[in-house]
């Protein structure tokens, strides 16, 4: 523990600390925290879509004139709600826990490392992430309220909206700075921190999507920024880069001299954001991988082909971005090479989630907790993905966008299909982590009860979707053809309430067994790969008693003539 | 500090910087294709009189810029033939042209603005304080680097084995100099 030089402090040791298990440990207490309070936010949505204009049971008395006179929330406030319940959800939830968390804490351990390649550039990028994540909350004090433009603040309702969105724009770039610090920081530590013999074909497929991710990270982000900028510049210093002329808000001309374009924006944000959707599915992917190799007991079935489709998956992403920009008029020849490359990028997606269905044939899958969550991934991602498709032709997508099937579609891949991964990543690694691992009961029936009540919420999106349904809108049963689905509206809400309920049992078992769990050996799951070499939890600042040489690949199981079941990368 | 041993054999610090400079394209990258883009697409798109430009001023920055980083190579260079003294003085004039180009780049605004070509007056405008001001940005920050590479120089803290972050400052320096190679001709000539 002593590091020789210095001693450490509380502070230096939990707060300010360079080390990359603490830090990561810090980025999945926060990210947890973001990714409920987030949902908190859908859960005010919930009630205003199942009980339209009726006002909000005991909660509603606590929400100020300004958001929900008499307990009933305004459209702003919705507009609110729903804005930042996606900003949240992706930027300072999903993307922090599965690669500010898992990356930080697992990629150094799975390549033998002592840290990451830049440790206080590391803190920083925490730090970043935090500030940035209170700035976007403290929008809600804003006059006006927070953000209202949604998550993707299409010009130029964005750039007319009230003070929140500056503030909104001012976090983001806080996030990104973090976003690209973290990207930096992982890319060269894949490259430069590899022990002896870890050669690039005997990475764990988590370490390969973690890295591809990075990439995504910093080829997609600073594009976002500057977009941002531009947006920023619109608000406050009277440029025109989104606004055309002659435009009118609230029935008075807008001063300004106009000639930008509002597409420049949606070009921008897509640039970034269709990346984005793969840096929230690859990390999830590689924690699949990881647990399904160690449950199914065999190696991963084509573990060149799912590397491979990573790295494919990571080229393809930039050239598929105006997918979401069907509608916005485009020319008939663009449209046919967005929705030529889109169908070419379900190829690998649909060749990865193969490799890992497959590599359950002929196993004797130990059907552990986090495997309950691996193998309930592949359905619901499949059911995502398969959605997406009629989304990627502009005939079905001209009907389809912007109605709730286009929800559906991305809550079946980002939560059932990532949530469910992280979910099942922490109960892997939990061990690892806290040398103690989680009820085995508790943990099933969070299981069961998370995957059964997020389909109840996100499936009949579908058929809202198919039947007209707009999404983003205020009160559902405005227009009439909305009314036959409505009573779907009211069974979402319970579901999503209960979900609320069914993490009760994750965070109550979490913290009851980070101190009162069962101890566990170095290595419980009888896994392969370098992390569960070293102590749970691992070293401080130093990870392993003695650096780690690695002889052979990740998923060696049941290697016939070996004696165990299993044969450690770093075994003689 | 000594040179770490890694697998691939560059330092992590360069491949760090490396690395910072492909954000730092695509962020620059993202500014010029929408400049590019609206320029060429927007039919609002004013372009100003040549001579309001002040292009005579802008090529002498131009020439300052790149003979920084003249001096700047020269810097390292030294500092590889382990020559202190020659690696402070051209760190020094490299800060200086560093000012210089900043001091002309004000001079431009204010007369730019007195022109009227403010950054609302339009697109124009708008994307040339945008462009040159994000630039200028760079070159502050370029400025911050080679200033705390000249007092550690002053210290004599790098020698012919070990000036990695003087290299690491250099190739900051040479990217900031790029892009400007490309805003100039953009901004003043096209
Ligand atoms: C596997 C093949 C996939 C295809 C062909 C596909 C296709 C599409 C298309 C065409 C849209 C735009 C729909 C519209 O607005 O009309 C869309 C929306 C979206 N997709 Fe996918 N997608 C796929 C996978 C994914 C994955 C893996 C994720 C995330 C993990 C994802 C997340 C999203 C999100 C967040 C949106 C909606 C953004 C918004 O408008 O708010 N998709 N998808
Ligand atoms: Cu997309």
């Amino acid at each position: 523990m002593d590091q020789g030089h210095h001693k450490e402090t509380f502070i230096s040791k939990w707060v300010f600390s360079l080390d990359h298990k603490i830090i990561g440990l810090q980025y999945m207490f926060t990210s947890l925290s973001f990714l409920l309070s987030g949902f908190s936010l859908m859960l005010l949505m919930r009630w205003q879509l199942a009980f339209p204009g009726q006002p909000i049971p005991f909660l509603g008395r606590f929400l100020p004139e300004s958001m929900a006179p008499g307990g009933v929330m305004l459209p702003e406030f919705y507009n609110q709600l729903g804005a930042m319940h996606g900003t949240i959800m992706i930027f300072l939830g999903i993307v922090p826990l599965g690669v500010g968390f898992f990356g930080n804490y697992f990629l150094p351990l799975q390549i033998g490392a002592r840290d990451m390649a830049f440790p206080r550039l590391n803190m920083m990028s925490y730090w970043i992430y935090l500030l940035g994540g209170l700035v976007m909350l403290s929008s809600f004090m804003m006059p006006g309220g927070a953000a209202q433009s949604g998550w993707t603040s299409y010009a130029p309702l964005s750039v007319t909206a009230p003070a929140g969105q500056t503030v909104w724009i001012l976090a983001m770039v806080l996030i990104i700075t973090s976003s690209l610090f973290g990207a930096i920081n992982f890319i060269v530590t894949t490259l430069n921190l590899r022990v002896e013999g870890l050669t690039w074909s005997r990475l764990p497929i988590f370490v390969w999507a973690q890295f591809v991710t990075a990439i995504l990270l910093l080829f997609a982000f600073p594009v976002l920024e500057a977009g941002a900028v531009l947006q920023l510049l619109d608000r406050i210093a009277g440029t025109s880069f989104y606004l055309p002329a002659g435009l009118v808000v609230d029935g008075a001309p807008l001063e300004r001299t106009g000639g930008g374009s509002p597409l420049l924006w949606q070009h921008l944000f897509w640039f970034l954001a269709h990346p984005e959707v793969y840096v929230l599915i690859l990390p999830a992917m590689g924690i699949v991988a990881e647990i399904i190799a160690n449950g199914t007991r065999k190696p991963l079935f084509g573990y060149k082909e799912i590397v491979g489709a990573m790295c494919f998956l990571g080229v393809m992403s930039f050239l598929v971005w105006a997918h979401h920009m069907f509608l916005s008029g485009m020319k008939t020849s663009l449209s046919y090479f967005f929705m030529t490359t889109t169908m070419i990028i379900s190829i690998p997606s649909v060749a990865i989630l193969t490799c890992l269905v497959l590599s359950l044939k002929g196993g004797s899958i130990r059907f552990t907790t986090p495997m309950l969550f691996a193998i309930a991934f592949l359905p619901m991602f499949g059911i995502g993905g398969l959605t997406g498709l009629p989304l990627g032709f502009t005939p079905t997508d001209v009907y389809l966008h912007d109605t709730y099937y286009v929800i559906g579609h991305f809550h079946y891949v980002v939560v059932t299909g990532t949530i469910i991964a992280l979910f099942g990543g922490i109960y892997y690694w939990f061990p690892k982590m806290f040398g103690r691992s989680m009820n085995s009961f508790w943990s099933k029936v969070h299981f069961w009860l998370t995957i059964l009540l997020m389909n109840g919420i996100f499936f009949p999106m579908f058929i809202q979707g198919l039947a007209g349904v707009q999404r983003r809108l205020y009160d559902p049963t405005a227009q009439l053809h909305n009314v036959a689905v409505q009573p779907t509206n009211v069974f979402m809400s319970y579901c999503a309430w209960g979900l609320l309920l069914a993490q009760i049992p994750f965070i109550v078992n979490f913290f009851y067994s980070m101190f009162k769990g069962k101890k566990t050996a170095e290595n419980p799951w009888e896994a392969t790969t370098l992390e569960w070499a070293c102590p749970s939890p691992p070293l401080p600042h130093k990870n392993f008693e003695k650096t780690p040489t690695v002889h052979r690949g990740p998923y060696e199981y049941s290697v016939p003539g070996h004696k165990t079941d299993f044969y450690p990368q770093n075994a003689a | 500090m000594m040179m770490e041993e890694t697998a691939t054999g560059i330092p992590s610090g360069k491949l760090g910087i490396w690395m910072f400079l492909a954000s730092e394209v695509m962020l620059f990258g993202a500014f010029i294709s929408s400049y590019v883009i609206l320029r060429t697409g927007s039919p609002l798109f004013e372009i100003p009189l040549r001579e309001m430009l002040g292009i005579p001023l802008a090529t002498l920055n131009t020439f300052i810029l790149i003979t920084s980083s003249v001096t700047m190579v020269l810097a390292l260079d030294s500092i590889q033939k382990n020559n202190q003294k020659g690696l402070v003085g051209f760190l020094a004039a490299t800060v200086v042209l560093g000012f210089a180009f900043l001091g002309i780049k004000a001079f431009e605004y204010h007369h730019k603005w007195a022109e009227g070509i403010t950054l609302s007056s339009g697109l124009f405008g708008s994307f040339y304080y945008t462009l040159t001001g994000l630039h200028a940005l760079h070159v502050i920050g370029g400025i911050l680097f080679n200033l705390y590479i000249l007092r550690n120089g002053m210290k004599g803290i790098y020698s012919n084995d070990h000036h990695e972050r003087v290299e690491y400052a250099g190739l900051y320096w040479h990217f900031v100099d790029l892009v400007w190679v490309i805003l100039f001709p953009i901004l003043y000539l096209l």
